[in-house]
Order: structure tokens, then C-alpha cells, then sequence
């Protein structure tokens, strides 16, 4: 599809009701915690109370001899001789002769009920000598630092860096002091961000199964069942096949939903107990203690611009923690910072740093959200210290097609100068502000992403269709998936079912991740309704003993192709499907592949807050978010997921953060202390969809999940210093530090 | 030939190259010419990386490199 061309469709592009919205709204859908089974047993497990502590002896006999428990395992129960992120994943599982951060799992029991597993873990003794521990970034990557683990670093990583340093990198082109030494100003500052927690509402939950014979099953909460399945027997040392993973219904994900933390202990309980199946709740505590949040961030920024807003030169060099464990998002934060900007000079570094914490897991756009921060942060102020406006400053260094991305190859078909010109014309950039208020403006980017795919389509005698999809459904990929089948069969959308389906029923599908179910499965399905096109042709073709190179398909019917293919009347799907039984048996399409044609997409958002002078609580008053969908399958779907990245960076930007005590202890892991913004902090957030549509889709997508979380953190500093005249350069920007900033510039 | 572009780290296993040129006709041709260029880059190219092509990233080894191809070796991509 051509930039400017802008086929219409039929049902692409409407917002039919959602086909999982009854089942949510009556209580009907089944979520990890409402799966149970005959003869279940529960579990409950026991964690670390220390940062950093050797396990020096665990004694497990009093809670083996309690009435009713069926299994206690601890690291001894896991095979050995696992190596690299296999490693890793089991002992994040459980700990082996060390903890590594609090909420650290060490044991783990079975019993006939909730209270009894809980009561057990109670009575195992441990012995910890407690070792030194770090929290912070800028601590953790400081020579002297406590070493999280000898050996960690991988091949990147030159000599005599500081030992908690497990990954490093540069990259860029061209030469930067030159292109500062252009500049009319250059600025440099250094950002901090906290981790943040996904906060998703449904905490982790599954019921594991496993035999004897290496047979097992699992019924978990998922973005991704074949992960689970790979990730499950990998640290049990399973095959793989033998393995069936079902994904439940998903409470939220962002990411945090792509990995395990503690399904494999559900399989082993079970293998302990007989083969019985053993249920695994994790309690919200245990979620923000040893479930992955972000990395945290240290960021230093140096920019060169001219007066009129070209950006000369630019550097950034960033520092992240993931917990105890290498993987922060340093590699993607430095991807994505200077990307909406053509630039001739560019340098990135990046530390990927190991820290008491628990291990870090994907969140909505990883590390594109801390780098956002940074940079278009110190762009905002340049641009008031130079008088440039901010939106003409972006439009002037914007990406086009065919320019260099800051981190390398050139860029296709983008949509950024048309998602800027959208931000420029809305109304509510000329509301007037008042005392106390500010504006703020920020862009962003994500790359979304491919991935394995594997999807089949079948039509029923009826002449509906059912689509099986190994994507979990998220953000309603089940609606759009639909509607583009539905389009491509033309059929009403309501004769086609979407089913995410267990990994017995598919090839290997990757996560829903990177923005990529409604991009990846989406083109798979049309693709596999291509198969099923074709072979229902061909059933026509053979009932009017024609050749089948002469019917087409036309609005969910077989007809001759032209005068000279002869003269009948439409067959239509129904008719074909009612007779498939007799005409060579089901119709049925199928496509598996890592799918070409990713397109990034870009965003940016306008911000209003007021900013109490007495407190330094911070209202948000209006918020706009203006990105590029490709095409926007069903646009109700695709304002949600702009309002929900928004609302997500909201809470980052503002209340939400990792509170340790000086025992490396996590202080808030309870919702009412992790402050996670809820309806009455936020206005109705107001959305724009630009649709530069993606040639690499046959619909146009690009992906819409991600990019959204990405502005809000700069551009809510950036309107709280048009508010106050106090820049923050750390997150979050709660009202004791808003307050403090205000104070120190003496207002 | 198919020159691709490195990550400036990448250096030091390159003797200071920020492009090697390597005889490949594939993505996959492309990653085995470089480690055999550049034995030192074996681990990193193990451990998962993402190449584009000509501006998009490659699906998978099998991808063609036609000639003159831009191609860039990045951190494997991925996402939330």
C-alpha cells in the first residue's frame, strides 16, 4: 500500500462490540486464579527477607511433618549444569546458595489448602548470613560496589569495568564535539528515574501439573504460552513437547506477563506430590517483590543547537539497573532516545549494571520511557532558553522516510512530521493557561516488532470462520484480527471467532509483545483466509466444472471471474462450507512465519497541569495524545491503548517508584503505597489517531501498544516547569520534591 | 560483498573496523562470514542480535542481502 493511498474497507476501521466484553463484564471470563481441578493442592512460598544474604541452611522437617502438606522443594530439587538465561530463569525461580534481593524465593510448599501451605512455609527455618547489598544504579556501578555475582559480564564488556557491569555498548556516527562546537547553545544534565512496576490488576497466577513421566500441563496467566512452555522446561529440565501450556484470560500484561517467575515451582510441587495439580496465587506484595518491574535509570545528556532549533550534536550516556540479573533495557532506551531527530552527530553508551533488586522484565516500550525522559526533557529547556517553540524545533530535526535512524539503518515509511502537524492543529493547544498551569510537549517512539507467528483458520459448516492465534489477547487484538478476517472474507464480523488457543494447538508463537499481535497474527490470519479463498474457489470451480484460475471471490461469495468463465451465480461461504463435507472435506487455512514489513511508529503528547504551590501536587487538567496507528483496525481499541500508555506514564512521571530502606528492603509493595493513578486523578485523555499507513501490512498496521508510555514522563516535566519554573530532573516528581524544586529557586 | 555496519563496541573484536565486508548472499551467510572474519564476535552474535536490512529488521538467516544493501548488526530487538 502506498504512502498516500487510502484503500476503504468494509469493516476495517469500525468499532463493533468487543467479543470478550460479556464474559468480562458478567464475571464469565476465566482468569489464572479461577482455574482449579480435582485433587488440587495449593502452594505457598517462602522468601527472602534480606537484600543480599548466603543461604547458609534451610531445615524443612517441620513444615514436611505438618497434617495435609504434600510437597516441599527448595534449589535442591532443580537440576544443575544450566548455563546463561536458562541459568538465570531458575535461580530467579529459587534462590541457590545465595538471595539476591528481597522477596527472593527459597522454598516453596504444597497442601490441601491455602491456609496450610502458608502456615508450613512458616515453619521452615533458614539461616542467612547477611552480605552486603546495593539499590542503586549510580551505587551499584561504583568499583568498590558489593558484587552481585563474579562471572556475569558477557563478551561486550572490556577489562577493568566495575565488576557489576554485565553488559556494555556504544554506538553512533559522525562526530559530536564537532557538532557541538557548531552549536549556538550546549546543554548537559543528568536524569534519574525510579523503577516502576507494570502494575498490572491480575497478579500472576497458574495451576502446573506434572507426572512421573515428564507429562505435564499448565494453566497459567500469560502473554505468552510457548515462553512458558520453553522457559518451564528448560529449568526443569523437561522436554519440550511434553509440556501444554493453556493461557487463561489476561488481567493486564505491559510486559511484565512475557516470563516466568514462579510457574515453575507449581510443576515441581506437583512432580513432589504424585502428579497432583498444585495452584500458585501470588499475593500483590509478592508481586511487587519478585515480579519484574523496569530497570531504574541514570541518565546524562549533552545537546547542541543551533538558534533556530537544529540539533547539532548529540550524546547520551545512560546507566540502568534490572535487579540481580543481567537484561535492563539500556540497549532499547538508547535506541529510541534521539530517534524522531536527524542527526548527523551521535553518540550512545550504555551500562547494563546488576543490583539487589528483583529481576527486571519487559514493560510497555522497555527503556523508551527513561530515555524519553532525558533527552526531550533537556531538548524542552534549550528550547526555552533559545525561544524556539517546541513543536516547530521537533518538526524542523523530524525523521522523514529514507533519512538514518540515530541508531543506524534508515528508516521506511513513518508518520512522524504528519503526527506532529496533527499536534500542531488541535484545539487544545490554544487554550489559554492560567496562574499555576504550564503546557508541555514531548515525543516519542517504538520500533513494535515481528516475532514467530503461527496461526490457522478453519470455516464451519455454516460458513463462519474460527481463527486460532497463539497471541493472548491484551489490548484486543481479538476484535482487530477479527475484523480484518471478517474483511478479508467478507463475512460479517460477527461470524468470526477468535481463539487464543494452548500450545498443543499451534506452531510456536512468540508473546504478545512488542506491539506485535495485531501486526504479526493479524497478517498470519489474513494470509491463512488467502488459503481458505483459494480452496473454496476451487470447491465452486469443480461444481460448474470450470477451471478454478476463473472464479474470484466477491463479498464472502465464489462467482465466475468474467463473461468468458461462464455464467453462474454466486456461491456464496455458506453454501460452499454446507457442502464441504462432501466436496473434499474441511476448508481450512493455515500461516506460520516471522512476518516482514514492521513499521515504528512514533508519538507525541500535550500536557496541561497545575501545579499547587503550597504542596507541590501536580493536577493534570487536559492531556492529548497524537500518534501514528498504519491504519487504526478498530479505532475504539487503539484510544484505549493511547489513554492507557498515558495513564501508565502518568503514574511513572508522577507518583509511582521503588521505595527501598536502608536494609534493601522494599518499603511499598502494597497498592496503597505504591500509588498507581486511579479514574478521579485523571482527566478524559483526548487522542488523535494518524494513520500513515504501514505498506508492510495488508491493512495498513503498525502497532499502537507501546509508543504511548513514552512521552508522558518529559512532557509532564516539561509543563511542570512552564508551571512553576522548576525543572526536575528525577522521577518521580512527587509533591515533596515538586515542592522542594520550587523552594530552591526561591518561589 | 556485503559491508555491515557494527556497533561502535564492537570494535575491539574487529581490530577498530566499524564495517566489515564479508562474502554472503544471506542474512545468515552475512553472521557466519563475520564470525569467521572476527572469531571474537562469536559470543555476541550467539547470544541474539537483529539485523536490518535496507532499513527493515530481517525475519530470519534465510533473508537475501541483495548487493549494495544497507545492513546494520543492532541488539536483538524486543519488546513489552
Amino acid at each position: 500500500m502506498a504512502k498516500d493511498e487510502f484503500k476503504e474497507f468494509k469493516l476495517v476501521g469500525t468499532r463493533p462490540d468487543r467479543p470478550d466484553g460479556l464474559d468480562k463484564v458478567t464475571g464469565r471470563a476465566r482468569y489464572g486464579a479461577d482455574i482449579s481441578a480435582p485433587g488440587m493442592l495449593w502452594a505457598a512460598v517462602l522468601r527472602s527477607p534480606h537484600a543480599h544474604a548466603r543461604i547458609v541452611r534451610i531445615d524443612t522437617s517441620k513444615a514436611e511433618a505438618l497434617t495435609g502438606v504434600k510437597a516441599v522443594i527448595t534449589r535442591a530439587d532443580f537440576p544443575t549444569g544450566l548455563t546463561g538465561e536458562d541459568w538465570n530463569l531458575q535461580e530467579n525461580t529459587m534462590a541457590g546458595e545465595r538471595a539476591l534481593y528481597d522477596g527472593h524465593a527459597v522454598a516453596a510448599v504444597a497442601a490441601t489448602s491455602k491456609l496450610r501451605a502458608e502456615e508450613a512455609v512458616r515453619l521452615i527455618e533458614v539461616e542467612y548470613e547477611v552480605l552486603p547489598h546495593v539499590i542503586d544504579v549510580d551505587d551499584a556501578i561504583k568499583p568498590d560496589a558489593p558484587v552481585i555475582r563474579e562471572g556475569a559480564a558477557d563478551a561486550t564488556v572490556p577489562e577493568g569495568m566495575p565488576p557489576n557491569v554485565v553488559r556494555y555498548m556504544e554506538f553512533g556516527r559522525g562526530d559530536v564535539e564537532a557538532g557541538f562546537a557548531e552549536a549556538d547553545l550546549v546543554m548537559e544534565k543528568t536524569y534519574k528515574t525510579e523503577a516502576t512496576h507494570q502494575g498490572y490488576i491480575e497478579p500472576h497466577a497458574c495451576m502446573g501439573q506434572l507426572g512421573a513421566d515428564g507429562k505435564g500441563e499448565m494453566w497459567v496467566c500469560t502473554q505468552g504460552q510457548w515462553f512458558i512452555r520453553k522457559m518451564c522446561t528448560a529449568v526443569l529440565g523437561l522436554e519440550t513437547s511434553q509440556l501444554r501450556v493453556t493461557p487463561s484470560e489476561i488481567g493486564g500484561g505491559f510486559g511484565g506477563k512475557t516470563t516466568i517467575f514462579m510457574e515453575p515451582l507449581s510443576l515441581a510441587l506437583s512432580k513432589k506430590a504424585g502428579g497432583k495439580p498444585v495452584k500458585l496465587v501470588m499475593s500483590r506484595s509478592d508481586v511487587l517483590r519478585a515480579t519484574g518491574p523496569t530497570a531504574s535509570a541514570s541518565m546524562d545528556v549533552k545537546i547542541g543547537m543551533k538558534k533556530d532549533g537544529t540539533i547539532t550534536g548529540a550524546r547520551a550516556e545512560f546507566r540502568m539497573q534490572g535487579g540481580a540479573f543481567p537484561g535492563s533495557p539500556v540497549d532499547m532506551a538508547l535506541y529510541c532516545c534521539f530517534a524522531p531527530y536527524k542527526l548527523k552527530n551521535v553518540e550512545h553508551v550504555g551500562y547494563d549494571v546488576l543490583a539487589n533488586r528483583p529481576k527486571c522484565a519487559a514493560y510497555r516500550a522497555p527503556g523508551s520511557p527513561m530515555g524519553a525522559f532525558a533527552v526531550e526533557s533537556l531538548l524542552d529547556e534549550m528550547c526555552r532558553e533559545l525561544g524556539v517553540d517546541p513543536l516547530d524545533m521537533r518538526l524542523k530535526n523530524a525523521v522523514r522516510e529514507g533519512d538514518t535512524a540515530s541508531y543506524g539503518p534508515k528508516y521506511g515509511s513513518i508518520g512522524l512530521v504528519e503526527t506532529l502537524e496533527a499536534t500542531k492543529a488541535h484545539p487544545n493547544l490554544s487554550i489559554p493557561l492560567g496562574p499555576n498551569q504550564g503546557r508541555g510537549i514531548a515525543a516519542g517512539y517504538w520500533f513494535n516488532h515481528n516475532g514467530e507467528t503461527s496461526v490457522s483458520l478453519a470455516i464451519s459448516e455454516d460458513g463462519t470462520a474460527q481463527v486460532s492465534v497463539g497471541t493472548p489477547d491484551i489490548g484486543g487484538s481479538r476484535a482487530s484480527i477479527a475484523l480484518m478476517t471478517a474483511e478479508t472474507l467478507g463475512i460479517p464480523y460477527e461470524d468470526v471467532r477468535v481463539n487464543v488457543v494452548e500450545t498443543g494447538a499451534l506452531g510456536v508463537n512468540e508473546p504478545t509483545h512488542g506491539s506485535r499481535a495485531t501486526f504479526a497474527s493479524g497478517k498470519a490470519a489474513v494470509v491463512a483466509a488467502g488459503h481458505a479463498i483459494t480452496e473454496m474457489c476451487r470447491r465452486a470451480a469443480n461444481e460448474w466444472g470450470i477451471d478454478p484460475e476463473a472464479v474470484e471471490w466477491v463479498d464472502g461469495a465464489a462467482q465466475p471471474a468474467g463473461d468468458n468463465a461462464g455464467k453462474f451465480p454466486p456461491m456464496t461461504i455458506a453454501e460452499i462450507a454446507g457442502k464441504m463435507g462432501s466436496t473434499g472435506g474441511p476448508i481450512s487455512g493455515h500461516h506460520e512465519s516471522v512476518p516482514d514489513g514492521v513499521g515504528a511508529s512514533f508519538g507525541c503528547h500535550v500536557v496541561d497541569v497545575e501545579v499547587d504551590p503550597e504542596t507541590g501536587r501536580t493536577t493534570i487538567l487536559r492531556y492529548l495524545v497524537v500518534q501514528d496507528a498504519g491504519r487504526a483496525i478498530h479505532p475504539a481499541y487503539v484510544e484505549g491503548q493511547y489513554q492507557g500508555g498515558a495513564a501508565q506514564g502518568i503514574g511513572w512521571a508522577l507518583n509511582e517508584a521503588y521505595i527501598y530502606g536502608e536494609d534493601g528492603r522494599l518499603q511499598n509493595s502494597v497498592f496503597l503505597d505504591y500509588r498507581v493513578p486511579v479514574a478521579s486523578d485523571l482527566p478524559m485523555i483526548d487522542t488523535v489517531i494518524v494513520e500513515v499507513p504501514n505498506p508492510g501490512h495488508p491493512y495498513g498496521v503498525r502497532g499502537v501498544g507501546e509508543t504511548g508510555i513514552t512521552p508522558p514522563l518529559p512532557a509532564i516535566a516539561n509543563a511542570i516547569q512552564e508551571a512553576t519554573g522548576a525543572r526536575l530532573c528525577e522521577l518521580p516528581m512527587s509533591p515533596p520534591k515538586v515542592l522542594a524544586a520550587i523552594k530552591a529557586k526561591g518561589g | 560483498m556485503v559491508a555491515i555496519n557494527l556497533w561502535s563496541s564492537l570494535t575491539r573484536f574487529t581490530e577498530g573496523a566499524r564495517v566489515v565486508e564479508v562474502e554472503a548472499e544471506t542474512v545468515g551467510g552475512a553472521l557466519d562470514g563475520l564470525v569467521a572474519a572476527h572469531p571474537g564476535l562469536g559470543p555476541i552474535i550467539e547470544a541474539g542480535v537483529s539485523v536490518v536490512v535496507d532499513g527493515e529488521i530481517a525475519p530470519n538467516r534465510h533473508t537475501k542481502v541483495p548487493q549494495g544493501a544497507e545492513v546494520v548488526l543492532m541488539q536483538r530487538l524486543k519488546g513489552g
